[in-house]
């Protein structure tokens, strides 16, 4: 990429959110079912039917904005944002515009060079999503599935802040931690839950001005953002470059190709007449309802983060990786309390062996193979020296799959360390007897086969002998 | 009791004849239906008959009755302005649109009524989606006006009007947005309420402008009236916009004298606009309730002049809004061939509503586009708050505002059809109340031409109660609201 070329950034995202019923009507809101049966009058927009709003999206909106430090409006108004597409049953969405229910506020995310930068957050307001086209199936018609029309969302809208596309998916991701540590929103890509649009130009560093935007749409997952962004801007680099112009319009990206296309220029896009909708009164919010709603929040990750520094005396980057989800934070805090061992071989088991196994089988820490308290039975044996770092690892192999305990694992396998000096001795001696060249070499300096001796005796003891043992005695007889 | 006399009955006496068993719901429902189909096919005031459902429902109420189960309203016969949502019955809004569109729910007033047990015997005409003022935009012809079938009853609720003025039914629904049950019940003689913006649930009501929309009534006095509104008004979960105020009983109130009332006459208008013989009869009116001991107070409307263009603004903005969910994806018309989404849409609406309609989503879908919403939907807005709180000012000095409903009686049928504006000027009494949310009520107060015109009475916010009051001492001290057209004697 030129280094001339200064990027701007500014996100839309929307989370659906985790509201049992619709934003508007008492239909349910769950993902999946039949087409068109989880969609009454009111999401079908049938004539005479009218919108009463769920107070449930409201406050959920409210927590989300005192999460990020944003001022709640105590007046908002709902406003009809009108066009014509068929999985839209009213012919118009109702959004917010003018006076949304949260605005402002901030993120602080971490670059790719670790230092802090702090996003602003514009606004959060609410809306009603629209339903599906379905193209596949109805020979040369189409057919509309309206059971996720008037599911709630929460749009949240960034300041142009963002300078890169890694820093985009930095915020994406952090934006997405909030989300479900408030419990508004299932966090879920793949169902369409978390979304984002994202508004990508560029400048010369040394302009003040901003340059023409493109409008990314619909990018669901983190790694498409990352591409899309990417590509649109090496994209606009070479219009420019070659003497063109960007031209404001909205692009879709296209994972497969990994390309944007263009979808739709600044004068096709719609008027969308947008005023106050008629049928619901202004959302008047109390600050009473407001404080009621800060004091049940959770607490932070940010804050989080702090505190597992200061009291379990965490790397800051250990303390930021367990702290992204409510669940691991909790699962590290559950064995840190059952067991003794150091606060930060806790967190090396739970960022390494414990997330690649989740990892490998796809799994979500609540539907783990090991519970806290299992994991935390492993730990104490490494604690009490009853096995060594090493060895747990294939406890923990055995654990994952159902074998056991660690307790009753190491009993069946044998696996409890020798700790015992004398028999440690015996196969030291036997050792150095059967590798008398290695012994010479090593007494004529070559130091690094020491590796080699300790290797030989971990063969014997199928690992089982303590390390540290092992390390003195050898060092004691190799002299 | 004759059933020769059924259909010159009132609510009120019909329900003491049922509850004294000197008729049965049956013979009344019969008698209405027969005379219905006998008078209907000149007035032209129904646009679905609801028949046999009619006397089924007339039968069992007789059940009820004689084992002393009924409830306020049982076996009373009624009809619904065909913008009411009814489960399993046509509701056409008066439209091609809608031509087949049979809803699966009662809008919330069908439902209330059906419980409080009223006979629903049809469903009546009315201007398409409810714009106009002369009933002629219906896609199903338009309505006669029974003290002369040449003339328009007025609109929009011209069916349910003409329809209570010709005793084919004793009272119906309608709806008001900008004077839709008040001008159509001064030009046939009827009185007409349209109550308290938030009173009645909109619910089921299909919309034209949701900001002055209001479901109301048409009787033959205010006391039926006042027994109607009391089954309908209350709040309702699902319109967000109903209000949780109590409901009164208003048959209760209407004795009370209205010796202490005060009553505003607006100067604007006496301005302009107002026939002469309108005028006799107004004051004429006037003096009535000033001999019940009323006082009389001169108020100021400063901004009353600007409610038509302010109304048509912002009704037309909303009724584009509203319109687009006719899209002929879901119910309704549908146009049968296209080649694309686009034409899909402008078939499919270009073939589904009427001229007027059209008119209205063009005007409100400009007044709304990016630069002109400023100029035309704010300032409208704004405008509209300043004639409210005109409205306001006056109530501090007075209970009920009084003046002419409509500016002269009844026009010809086609008479206004070419020149919009002209049409618009025939509201330009009665925007104001729904401008301001205000509930108002029109009484026959005397005869122009031999033609009847209206007393209009506008209240305080939820004062429904002084208007009935002050509508039914009126009524009892003239005989204007009991003149029958010669022809439906």
């Amino acid at each position: 990429m030129s280094s001339q070329w200064e990027v701007v950034i500014g996100l839309e995202i929307h989370a659906q959110l985790a509201a049992k019923s619709k934003i508007f009507s008492g239909a349910s809101s769950s993902y999946g079912g039949e087409p068109n049966t989880q969609a009454c009058l009111v999401d079908l927009g049938y004539p005479g039917t009218l919108p009463v709003l769920n107070q449930k999206a409201i406050e959920m909106a409210i927590r989300f904005g005192l999460a990020v430090g944003a001022e709640i409006s105590t007046r908002s108004i709902f406003a009809r944002k009108n066009y014509f597409y068929p999985d839209l049953p009213k012919g118009y969405q109702i959004s917010q515009l003018d006076l949304p229910i949260v605005v402002g506020g901030q993120m602080s995310i971490l670059n790719n060079d670790g230092e802090e930068r702090i996003i602003g957050i514009t606004r959060a307001h609410l809306e009603e999503d629209a339903g599906k086209s379905i193209h596949e199936g109805f020979d040369d018609s189409s057919g509309i599935d309206l059971n996720r029309a008037g599911t709630p969302l929460l749009e949240i809208v960034s300041e142009p802040d963002i300078s890169s596309a890694s820093e985009a998916v930095a915020y994406m991701k952090k934006i997405h931690s909030i989300v479900r540590y408030l419990g508004i929103c299932d966090g879920n890509m793949q169902e369409g839950s978390f979304r984002c649009d994202a508004n990508v130009s560029i400048k010369p560093f040394s302009q003040d001005k901003l340059g023409t935007r493109t409008e990314l749409k619909n990018l669901n997952s983190f790694k498409f953002v990352e591409k899309a962004i990417q590509h649109e801007v090496m994209r606009q680099i070479e219009v420019i470059e070659d003497g063109g112009e960007i031209i404001q319009e909205t692009r879709l990206y296209d994972s497969d190709l990994d390309e944007t296309r263009p979808m739709r220029s600044k004068e096709e896009a719609n008027d969308y007449r947008y005023f106050p909708d008629p049928d619901l009164l202004p959302v008047i919010i109390d600050k009473d309802f407001i404080n009621e709603i800060k004091d049940s929040l959770p607490e932070l990750p940010s804050i989080k983060k702090e505190r597992f520094i200061e009291s379990y005396k965490l790397k800051s980057t250990d303390a930021e990786v367990l702290t992204t989800s409510k669940q691991l934070a909790d699962f590290y805090e559950e064995v840190k309390k059952l067991t003794e061992i150091d606060a930060q071989i806790v967190a090396n088991w739970l960022i390494g062996d414990y997330t690649a196994a989740l990892n490998k089988d796809d799994l979500d820490i609540v539907d783990s193979k090991i519970s806290a308290s299992d994991l935390a039975g492993l730990l104490n044996k490494i604690a009490d020296q009853t096995i060594s770092g090493k060895i747990a690892k294939e406890v923990f192999d055995a654990m994952w799959k159902g074998e056991g305990s660690a307790e009753v694992i190491i009993e069946k396998k044998g696996l409890v360390q020798i700790t015992d000096d004398s028999e440690i001795e015996n196969i030291v001696n036997q050792v150095i007897e059967n590798n008398p060249s290695q012994v010479k070499d090593y007494l004529e300096g070559k130091s690094q086969l020491l590796g080699y001796f300790v290797g030989q005796i971990m063969k014997e003891t199928k690992g089982k002998a303590n390390p540290q043992k092992v390390n003195e005695i050898l060092k004691k007889k190799l002299i | 009791m004759p059933n020769s006399q059924i259909h010159n009955m009132t609510l009120v006496e019909l329900k003491k004849a049922l509850n004294e068993k000197n008729l049965s719901s049956r013979e009344i429902t019969e008698t209405l239906l027969s005379r219905i189909n006998d008078f209907d096919d000149s007035v032209n005031s129904f646009i679905t008959m609801t028949s046999d459902q009619a006397i089924k429902e007339a039968m069992e109420a007789d059940k009820k009755i004689a084992n002393g189960d009924q409830t306020n309203l049982t076996g009373l016969p009624f009809a619904h302005k065909d913008l009411f949502c009814t489960k399993g019955t046509l509701t056409t809004c008066g439209s091609k649109m809608l031509h087949n569109f049979i809803p699966p729910y009662d809008a919330t007033v069908v439902k209330k009524l059906k419980n409080a047990g009223v006979i629903m015997l049809g469903k009546t005409n009315m201007d398409e989606f409810a714009m106009g003022s002369s009933n002629e935009t219906s896609y199903y012809g338009s309505v006669g006006n029974p003290w002369d079938l040449k003339l328009s009853p007025g609109g929009s609720s011209g069916g349910s009007a003409a329809a209570v003025a010709a005793r084919l039914v004793p009272a119906a629904t309608g709806t008001d947005t900008g004077g839709s049950i008040r001008q159509p019940a001064a030009l046939t003689g009827i009185t007409g309420i349209k109550p308290t913006y938030g009173r009645v649930s909109r619910y089921g009501m299909i919309a034209f402008a949701s900001s002055l929309d209001q479901g109301g009534v048409f009787a033959r006095s205010c006391e039926d009236a006042a027994l109607i509104l009391g089954e309908m008004a209350g709040l309702d979960e699902l319109d967000s916009t109903s209000s949780a105020e109590k409901v009164p009983n208003y048959l209760e109130s209407i004795n009370h004298p209205i010796k202490d009332l005060k009553i505003g006459l607006v100067k604007q208008h006496f301005e302009e606009g107002l026939d002469e013989e309108n005028k006799k009869n107004l004051l004429s009116a006037i003096d009535t309730l000033k001999s019940q001991g009323a006082e009389v107070i001169e108020i100021d409307l400063p901004n009353i002049g600007l409610s038509v263009p302010t109304y048509y603004v912002v009704a037309s903005a909303e009724c584009s809004s509203n319109l687009s969910r006719y899209d002929g994806v879901r119910f309704g018309h549908r146009t049968e061939n296209y080649e694309n989404l686009e034409e899909f849409y402008s078939k499919t609406r270009g073939e589904g509503f009427g001229a007027e309609v059209k008119r209205r989503i063009m005007t409100g879908t400009y007044v709304l586009s990016a630069g002109y919403y400023d100029a035309y939907y704010l300032k409208a807005q704004k405008v509209r708050q300043l004639i409210s709180q005109d409205f306001k000012n006056a109530f501090e000095k007075v209970d009920v505002i009084a003046g002419p409903t409509t500016p002269s009686p009844a026009f010809e049928l086609g008479a206004k059809m070419d020149d919009p504006i002209e049409m618009y000027l025939n509201d330009i009494f009665t925007i104001g109340a729904n401008l301001g949310g205000f509930p108002a009520i029109s009484v026959p107060c005397g005869f122009v031409n031999d033609l009847p015109v209206g007393l209009q009475l506008v209240g305080k916010h939820f004062g429904e109660e002084s208007l009935f009051q002050c509508g039914h001492q009126f009524q009892q001290l003239t005989d204007w609201h009991k003149q029958t057209p010669e022809q439906f004697k």
